[in-house]
């Protein structure tokens, strides 16, 4: 076989024939797609999209192709294309072939790419304050309350501007902040991809059989800010015991109640509940995906994660077992990892050439591993809450059944949605949306369930002839070993990435969402869709992690290796291939799972 | 009293020109402190004091070297005329009692280094002890040319007596028949052919083999590559077996290649009976790899400092001594049990001289400009 499926040849998910209602018509496939190869994007988009988190494709893939084809001129790479099928996102990334035109395009980027390398410091230091300001605006977003009278200051000010207008500007200030944030999001980081893959892949030159990841770990950043959500906890535990409330910490507290509780503990409780509040932010606006679905809800929306993990880092405190993050060891392993690989290259020139690659990769790795908690986690929380916001508005006017509702609308239609209401107020009739809205909602909810149920082709289309783009290795982990291992899928063994090495065997453990978290034993295997910054906490427990999604740079490989824990990423389907309570086998060197039982 | 033998490793005689090649690799070895069987060398001149006496006016070299490379028939018959008279020559009676006298002390454990080579030893005395009598030509071991496996070499030899024959053998066997085709192919002169005889305390492995410490495939420098089977390595260099294959990363040590080899035949040796036996592997041998992890991460660092102390890649004989392979792992440090048997530069990689994967740029971000700028 040298084809995939195409997408033409793809039949409506049983349950769910009206899935194409859901989405926006430049998302669905042409009949000439047929042509081209696509891959399922199971990295970022592992579930069936609800209409409104399409909003975290369609930005991302505007802002990607924004800076690689139009700001910075990538030369041989324009932007990436995606298509929704049955609820899944397939893309493919349109390449420059050409080689007069390559020239022309590098021309162009020589210039403007090496001025950000050459400034990467301070313009990330820029990058912050920027970021740091639509954190702030986000926050600032207020959803008007429409209540029967305007506040008197309309008329006094002479603002001349009643609060309805407010409902849409407000939104769309939501939207095209969301759409900013994916700007800045974009425009460095291509640029910091590309120093790993230029290293990455001197690496895999000079030591044909280096892995990804140990190449990755002469890069690791060490005082990174993902690890800093983590860290608090454990501050927090010690301070628990300090303070001496640690008592309230048992496994399976309530976080409600536990709060409740200390705020009634004298002076220890209140130094405690101060230092949580501290905590709290930023470091609690950790997501507990990666920031592409609206159910990915952060520490702060929900305290179980946190709740979760605290009372065995106080059983940890009390034993006297709860380390620190060891740096110093951290910074000397890597150093001696990279020394040693120096000096096995075979000349001074060679050196020189693999110092100035590290080098910059290292300039560029504070941005590439921090980005993600200022832009996925930390103004994402704040903008799927404030969506959320406005979704109870509509709730309470009787558009919607509930303010969750409001994610099974795409962006366009809760714009009007919230016309409805802006009219609705104004004329001080009931808004219509109630009989419009609340069936196709219901529809939709069952059509998400039906999709879920559909198990996507890892890819469609015609083999490629050639698939050596290291972006997309590195990104999405698609390589041609990857294509013919799609087209013969082994039975008894899960493929994916080796994150992390070694080999353990013991019971998995399938969890779907963070959420159930609390049911992992000591000794499981973690079998999840993502490992998000989030699950760190668990990382303790448990023996080895299997997901779904990840490559070799992903934050869950490079919090396994810190953990010495074996994972494999990128497996693409184990959530549906093992079931709880399986003795697994896990190879983090092959990168394979086998099902023993 | 000329010196007809010397301790291996001794550094009176240790060039390859006195003892050849092989003799002189080992001879290193010990003395960079690396864990070899001790043993003693039948030194190059002791051969060429005999060649003298049994060839006087160079008749018999001369009509080996007017033999022509592609003439097999030519080659099979001076050559057999020539073992024959070599095996057949009585040695000079100095020669024999250094000899005699070298094994006694080896076979006592007292005059031959001090590395212990099995976990017990049955009996001692010369008659009993069995020892490996291998050819250590002056040409061999080259960085140029590997003339592997040329001439002979007699595994579980006991007794004085013996030992003397098999020194005769090996000496012969300068003159097989293939190490004569080889010799006139490449051209190399007839006059002045030397060879030592290198004798060592016997080795009884738990398992056997080879390891290169670069990627033999790939070339890679940053692994070390393990071959190994239960047993003798005799299997295993003879083809024999499927080895189990290793490959160990020099710089973390992970294990980052596991294949376990169907390893179909078990080389061993007996308590009191001369040679090796070939036996069928035991069912429940040959599907499990023959060395643990911590097994296989001592060889390699055994194999990186071999690397190190000649400043090129190496291409090791190895041994990890334990008497029964049916027995779990002995306990302790393995690299206890790790005794080396061979060790030359690699030469397939070496001669390849591939450029620079990478010289430096003007400024760093050049690099990614560059690669950037070809086309997908």
């Amino acid at each position: 076989m040298d084809r995939f499926l195409l997408p033409s040849e793809i039949e409506d998910a049983p349950g769910a024939a009206d899935w194409r209602s859901m989405y926006p018509y430049f998302t669905r496939f042409q009949p000439e797609d047929d042509q081209r190869f696509w891959f399922y994007n199971s990295m970022h988009f592992p579930e069936p999209m609800p209409a409104f988190d399409t909003i975290t494709a369609e930005v991302p893939y505007s802002a990607i192709g924004a800076n690689t084809a139009r700001v910075f001129v990538f030369p041989t790479t324009l932007g990436i294309e995606h298509r929704i099928v049955n609820g899944r996102v397939y893309i493919t990334a349109i390449p420059v072939l050409d080689p007069s035109e390559i020239g022309r395009r590098a021309a162009i980027f020589g210039e403007r790419a090496s001025y950000y390398y050459e400034n990467w410091d301070s313009l990330y230091e820029g990058w912050k304050v920027r970021m740091r300001s639509l954190i702030d605006e986000i926050s600032a977003i207020t959803v008007p309350s429409l209540p029967e009278f305007e506040d008197a200051s309309v008329v006094f000010s002479s603002t001349g501007v009643a609060q309805n207008h407010y409902l849409r500007e407000n939104f769309h200030k939501c939207i095209d902040l969301f759409s900013k944030m994916w700007h800045h999001h974009t425009e460095m980081l291509m640029l910091g991809y590309g120093a790993y893959v230029v290293f990455f892949q001197f690496c895999r030159q000079a030591f044909p059989e280096i892995s990804d990841q140990t190449a990755a770990r002469m890069v690791a950043g060490i005082d990174v800010i993902m690890y800093r959500p983590d860290d608090e906890l454990r501050g927090l535990a010690r301070l628990a015991v300090e303070a001496g409330v640690d008592d309230l910490f048992t496994e399976g507290c309530s976080p409600g109640f536990v709060l409740a509780a200390l705020a009634s503990r004298g002076e220890g409780g209140k130094r405690w509940l101060a230092a949580f509040e501290e905590a709290r932010e930023p470091w609690f606006n950790v997501s507990t995906g990666d920031g592409f679905y609206h159910h990915h809800r952060s520490w702060a929306d929900d305290l179980t994660v946190p709740f979760t993990a605290l009372p065995r880092y106080v059983a940890q405190v009390r034993s006297g077992s709860l380390g620190v993050r060891p740096t110093e060891e951290l910074r000397a392993e890597r150093e001696r990892l990279s020394s040693a690989y120096r000096s096995l290259l075979s000349s001074a020139e060679e050196q020189a050439a693999f110092d100035q690659m590290l080098g910059l990769c290292r300039r560029v790795f504070p941005f590439v591993e921090d980005h993600k908690f200022y832009c996925e986690h930390w103004f994402t929380s704040q903008f799927f809450g404030k969506i959320r916001e406005f979704g109870a508005l509509l709730a309470r006017f009787g558009v919607l059944a509930e303010a969750e509702d409001v994610f099974q609308l795409h962006h366009t239609e809760v714009d009007q949605a919230l016309s409805d209401v802006m009219l609705a107020w104004a004329a001080g009739g009931p808004p219509l949306g109630g009989a419009h809205w609340q069936p196709i909602v219901s529809s939709r909810k069952r059509m998400l369930a039906a999709l879920r149920e559909w198990s996507p082709p890892p890819a469609l289309g015609p083999v490629p002839e050639a698939l050596n783009d290291p972006a997309v290795r590195m990104l999405w982990g698609v390589t041609q070993e990857r294509i013919e291992a799609w087209l013969s899928p082994s039975s008894d063994e899960v493929r994916g990435f080796g994150a992390s090495s070694g080999v353990v065997e013991g019971p998995a453990r399938v969890l779907m969402d963070v959420n159930q978290i609390g049911e992992i034993r000591d000794g499981e295997i973690l079998v999840c869709p993502v490992t998000a910054p989030s699950w760190a906490p668990v990382f303790g427990k448990i023996k080895a992690a299997v997901s779904d999604i990840g490559g070799s740079m992903s934050h869950a490989a490079i919090v396994a290796r810190e953990y010495g824990l074996p994972a494999v990423v990128g497996t693409g389907d184990a959530t549906k291939r093992i079931r709880t309570g399986q003795r697994i086998r896990v190879d983090g060197d092959r990168g394979t799972v086998q099902v023993l039982d | 009293m000329n010196p007809w033998v010397v301790r291996l490793g001794a550094t009176s005689a240790s060039g390859a020109s006195a003892v050849g090649g092989k003799a002189a690799g080992l001879g290193e070895l010990i003395r960079a402190g690396m864990p070899v069987p001790p043993g003693y060398v039948v030194l190059a001149e002791a051969f060429g004091q005999t060649m003298a006496a049994v060839d006087p006016a160079g008749a018999l070299v001369r009509s080996v070297a007017d033999l022509g490379a592609s003439d097999a028939a030519g080659i099979a018959r001076v050559a057999a005329g020539v073992r024959e008279r070599i095996r057949c020559w009585p040695l000079p009676e100095e020669v024999t009692a250094q000899i005699a006298a070298a094994h006694e002390s080896l076979c006592s454990g007292t005059g031959s280094g001090s590395v212990s080579v099995s976990g017990s030893v049955s009996g001692s005395g010369a008659a009993a002890v069995p020892v490996a009598v291998r050819s250590s030509a002056t040409m061999e071991d080259s960085a140029a040319a590997s003339f592997a496996g040329l001439q002979d070499t007699y595994l579980a030899v006991r007794g004085t007596a013996a030992v003397l024959d098999s020194v005769r053998r090996c000496w012969a066997s300068l003159y097989n028949d293939e190490s004569v085709a080889y010799r006139r192919r490449l051209g190399l002169p007839e006059d002045g052919l030397a060879i030592g005889v290198v004798v060592q305390r016997m080795v009884r492995p738990r398992a056997a083999g080879v390891m290169f410490t670069r990627g033999p495939v790939t070339g890679d420098r940053s692994v070390v590559a393990i071959e190994g089977t239960w047993g003798l390595g005799s299997a295993l260099v003879a083809g024999e077996v499927t080895p189990d294959r290793f490959t160990v990363s020099k710089v973390t040590g992970e294990i980052t290649g596991r294949r376990v080899g169907a390893k179909l035949r078990l080389h061993s040796f007996g308590p009191n009976e001369p040679g090796i036996t070939s036996c069928v592997m035991p069912a429940s041998l040959r599907g499990r790899p023959c060395l643990t992890d911590d097994e296989a991460r001592a060889l390699s660092s055994v194999g990186r400092r071999v690397e190190e102390h000649y400043g090129v890649p190496q291409d090791i004989e190895w041994a990890l001594l334990g008497d029964d392979p049916a027995c779990p792992p002995m306990h302790g440090d393995p690299a206890d049990r790790i005794r080396l048997l061979q060790s030359r530069p690699e030469t397939v990689w070496a001669a390849r001289s591939p450029g620079p994967v990478a010289t430096p740029k003007p400024r760093a971000s050049d690099h990614i400009l560059a690669w950037l700028e070809k086309p997908l």
